[in-house]
């Protein structure tokens, strides 16, 4: 297992906590992100890893522990919330792309609204992403008249226009059809040759032992295992892993 | 038919006064109501409270109460009026609002939670979040209800009527009184001024929803 001094990390969880009524779904989490670092965060459904990357840019809250991005703790609410939430891009499962606004406004919005650049400045750095993740040529057009990898790789770039210091990916693949999983993931593995910071979860195996620096096992909201890709897929140390690992395989 | 042409003029004057009536409070009570709206699903729970009991308060009263309290009450705690007109306007904005209110709430709570959330990530305030990617999605699921509430809010505005406003159907009244023989041809008049005003509200209902509809 590889550890990190917390204070070089990016992003740092330290004995975060939080139940759903009855469910405890994270049982004191510690994780340390270092700037750069890809993490892929896997598990059996209902482990907790949904709930982990969207409590740290708090979308969900939690009940214990802290969460730092940068060395500076995730405030509860308010305009220093907001601030901390623009360094941090999120891609979600449903896409999520704002459904009366065109693509190119999609990706313009926030550095416009939320950072204040110009218009025009914002139209050609959007322009720019939009290129990068192949979709330039949709750009007037509205989210529904995209495929679903389309609008994924749209989300990917609304979430860069904002410069973020760490990327987060929940479940990014899981609503889209095959044939669309590799043009989001090929962005992906882009992204993180770029060195961004990334955190995903994934079902994506092909993806965590392409990309990953350190895959993260959870179960039971817990952080069970937390190694290198090629050590966690061929010499698993847990029982939870090794079963979840088993059930994959045989598919 | 006589009695109609040879009264044209105070169905035209009571027309224009109904007209102005409807448009000023219809106005008033769409922004009074957004606002309710968004104080309904605010962060802050004072203002949450507020909302809420206002709606209630409002929307389970008669109108005619509204009327009373805006046109005897108010000026007797001091509030006074050049015209009886502002208090009809008071009233019926005050009271439209509450139903405005609950349409648009319904709106927002239409809206996908991950818009807001997709809002948020990306350092969006409430507010920016509110106005720039929820009520923009919500008001356009509202379109058919807020219009409904627009030709009640039209209809209503007979109310004022009795509250020292001549309006079309006051106008009515007073020609009913003075052409006895002819009761149902007067209202029938009345009736037709309505319709001026409704019937194009929902012609407008119907081209504004197809215009703004989004897929999804």
């Amino acid at each position: 297992m590889t550890t990190h001094v917390p204070g070089d990390a990016l992003v740092s969880l330290n004995g975060v906590n939080k139940h759903y009524g009855q469910l405890h779904v994270l049982k004191d989490i510690d994780l340390h992100v270092r700037k750069g670092e890809v993490i892929v965060v896997i598990g059996p459904s209902g482990s907790g890893k949904s709930t982990l990357c969207r409590a740290i840019n708090r979308l969900e809250t939690i009940e214990g522990g802290t969460i730092s991005i940068d060395g500076k703790v995730l405030p509860e609410e308010g305009k220093e919330l907001a601030r901390l939430r623009a360094d941090v891009g999120m891609v979600f499962q449903s896409f999520n792309l704002f459904a009366h606004k065109t693509i190119l406004e999609n990706v313009t919005l926030g550095p416009i609204k939320v950072k204040g650049i110009s218009k025009a400045q914002a139209d050609k750095e959007a322009m720019a992403l939009l290129e990068r993740v192949g979709v330039g040529h949709q750009a007037p057009k509205l989210p529904a008249q995209l495929s679903g990898g389309q609008q994924q790789r749209v989300a990917i770039a609304r979430a860069l226009a904002m410069k973020p210091k760490v990327m987060l990916f929940d479940e990014p693949t899981s609503a889209l059809d095959p044939e669309m999983i590799n043009e989001v993931l090929d962005v992906m593995i882009q992204l993180a040759k770029e060195g961004m910071t990334m955190i995903v979860v994934t079902h994506e195996m092909g993806f965590a032992r392409k990309a990953a620096d350190r895959v993260v096992f959870m179960a039971d909201g817990q952080i069970v295992e937390d190694a290198k890709p090629e050590e966690f897929f061929t010499n698993p140390q847990s029982n939870r892993a090794k079963d979840f690992l088993s059930k994959l395989l045989t598919h | 038919m006589d009695v109609i042409i040879e009264n044209l003029p105070l169905y035209w004057n009571g027309f224009l006064r109904t007209l102005f009536l409807s448009v000023v409070s219809g106005i008033i009570a769409l922004v009074l109501g957004t606002l309710l709206a968004a104080a309904r699903v605010s962060p802050v729970a004072a203002l949450r409270g507020f909302s809420t009991v206002y709606v209630e308060v409002l929307r389970n009263t008669p109108l005619t109460i509204a009327f009373f309290f805006a046109a005897i009450v108010l000026p007797r705690l001091g509030v006074k009026f050049e015209q009886f007109e502002i208090a009809a306007i008071i009233a019926l904005s005050a009271y439209t609002a509450a139903f405005i209110a609950e349409a648009v709430r319904s709106g927002v709570n239409s809206v996908a939670l991950g818009q807001a959330e997709a809002a948020r990530s990306i350092g969006m305030n409430f507010g920016q979040v509110l106005s720039l990617i929820i009520l923009p999605q919500a008001l356009r699921t509202v379109i058919p209800p807020l219009i409904n509430i627009l030709i009640a809010l039209v209809k209503n505005s007979s109310v004022a009527g009795a509250f020292f406003v001549l309006e079309l159907f006051g106008y009515g009244r007073q020609m009913a009184n003075a052409n006895g023989d002819q009761v149902m041809t007067v209202l029938l008049g009345v009736a037709f001024f309505y319709l001026l005003i409704t019937i194009p509200l929902g012609i407008l209902a119907s081209t504004v929803e197809r215009k703004v509809a989004i897929a999804r």
